[in-house]
């Protein structure tokens, strides 16, 4: 007998006496422990494979409706021109010759007391664990006027793929002195230096191809991520052409006409020819139908666990969930889905899942070849993810223009290997 | 009495697990984020894995103590202590 079964038996029995309600391991009775993950982005993908190497005992079945994901980080170099969405996309075929079963279809509800998830197809899957990654979904309606009629005139593009092409064809068509505005949401949402890294290389396209033209962007907040940088940056790269207009200078949008592309704020109307409204956000649908998000929107967790605060045996990673200090990022779904894995295959084991340590580091770019970058170090305090003090920060202020081109290489670095770890 | 001694067998065997390789120590998992693990990957950044116990733990204590200059390492490794970063280390340098 090795010592993990010796570990197991032990820990199995030490569950099973002091707490005779609850349900015995999965293992102890000789099945194989069923773990349905339902998304398969950054998050889900990663735990589902984080998950069979965990253990390879587990039945892991991942629920994702489309055949193809769509990567959001570098989709806004193809917004600027700089890249092609294929570099964006990836299939589920090596996912799935890992052992994992991949059901083509969306989750429609969840019964949590017991144990099922019901497929759009019929049928109801039974687990001992459920993961749910769902990401984002948009709040339609929580800005007037921008509903998902209003997003084929004034695309958000903050789910890659079509949304993110018909932002692209939008700049492409416009003739030279357009005025292209992006609208900023408040906090949280997906990707917190998205939106800036997206004005840099719209930026970048217009003092290329388009130099008579102006950028403005109307943010519903006074500060964001990496703002130091990016607003050095930008005087020095797209002088006259940027322009950023923070909540307490009217920035805030309170509503949008998209017929004639006009956003609206308590200062006045400012009519677009392109108009990229990034709207408020919530936990992806399936988190709301199961019971595990809140009044935000958004999921509470455990921070060891990523175990639903709200409803057990649920467990939520990603963009969904809320991960105290660590940000919505790819990098942070991943980091939280190997942690969250690790966690599930102790639980069903009868263990005691370990104290995590989690890394975010996120690229942007400013231009092709100047990157910056913010990184930091979490575990869990006070019941929340907090950044463990003395971590952590952003790219020096003062940094040589070879550490920026060595940042925007180690970008593309990060996307391949994130990639290929999660779908390669 | 019989929990305190499962826990303390469970510790043991956490100890050992770390080396060992089955499960990963706290932090580690989170590396591969942007250290590949696949020698196929294109990337500036080195991989880990099969990496010299010794040079992992130098290299992280040089970012920590800013000796070493790093774009984004110094800022994760003074996230890490001393016991925590001779884990990774060694559990990396265990593998393949």
């Amino acid at each position: 007998m090795n010592a993990g079964r010796r570990e197991f038996l032990k820990s199995a029995v030490a569950v099973t006496a002091s707490a005779a309600l609850l349900p015995v391991p999965a293992f102890a009775q000789g099945a194989a422990a069923r773990v349905v993950v339902v998304g398969g982005g950054f998050a889900g993908a990663s735990c589902a494979r984080a998950l069979r190497t965990a253990d390879p005992r587990l039945a892991v079945t991942l629920v994702e409706a489309n055949a193809t994901f769509t990567a959001c980080p570098f989709s806004n170099a193809v917004i600027g021109g700089l890249r092609e969405l294929s570099a964006q996309q990836f299939t589920y075929e090596r996912v799935a010759a890992g052992g994992i079963a991949v059901a083509r279809t969306t989750a429609t509800a969840v019964d949590a007391p017991a144990r099922s998830v019901t497929l759009a197809d019929g049928p109801r899957l039974p687990y001992d664990r459920l993961v749910l990654a769902p990401g984002i979904d948009i709040r339609w309606g929580a800005l007037p006027g921008y509903d998902e009629a209003a997003a084929a005139h004034m695309p958000h593009a903050w789910r890659a793929g079509a949304q993110t092409l018909l932002l692209r064809r939008q700049l492409e068509a416009m003739p030279d002195g357009g005025l292209v505005v992006i609208a900023a949401p408040a906090n949280p949402f997906r990707c917190p230096p998205g939106p800036y890294e997206r004005a840099s290389l719209i930026a970048h396209y217009l003092k290329t191809k388009k130099p008579r033209s102006k950028l403005i962007v109307l943010d519903a907040k006074d500060a964001f991520s990496k703002q130091r940088l990016f607003l050095g940056a930008w005087s020095e790269l797209y002088p006259g052409l940027l322009e950023w207009v923070p909540l307490s200078r009217g920035g805030q949008v309170t509503s949008v006409e998209a017929a004639t592309r006009t956003l609206v704020t308590d200062f006045g109307r400012h009519q677009a020819a392109v108009a990229n409204v990034i709207p408020p956000q919530k936990a992806g649908r399936i988190a709301e139908v199961a019971g595990v998000a809140d009044r935000s929107g958004w999921c509470p967790i455990d921070p060891v666990t990523f175990e639903s605060k709200l409803q057990p045996g649920i467990h939520v990673i990603g963009d969904a969930a809320i991960a105290g200090a660590m940000p919505k990022s790819a990098f942070a779904a991943n980091a939280q889905a190997k942690t969250c894995a690790a966690a599930i295959a102790r639980l069903l084991a009868g263990g005691t899942p370990s104290v995590p340590k989690l890394i975010n580091t996120c690229y942007s770019l400013v231009a092709p070849d100047y990157g910056i970058s913010v990184a930091g170090v979490y575990h869990p305090s006070g019941g929340q993810l907090a950044e463990v003090p003395g971590s952590g920060g952003v790219s020096p202020a003062d940094a040589p223009r070879a550490s920026r081109a060595l940042e925007a290489a180690l970008a593309e670095g990060w996307f391949r290997t994130i990639t290929a770890e999660v779908f390669g | 009495m019989r929990r305190a001694l499962a826990v303390a067998i469970g510790c043991a065997w956490i100890a050992a697990a770390a080396v060992a390789g089955a499960e990963p120590p706290a932090g580690a998992a989170a590396c591969s984020g942007c250290h590949a693990a696949s020698p196929q990957v294109t990337t500036p950044v080195p991989r880990l894995a099969g990496r010299d116990r010794a040079e992992i733990v130098r290299a992280m204590q040089e970012f920590r103590s800013g000796a070493r200059a790093g774009t984004v390492m110094d800022r994760i490794a003074r996230g890490f202590t001393d016991a925590e970063i001779q884990a990774i280390a060694a559990w990396y340098a265990a593998q393949r």
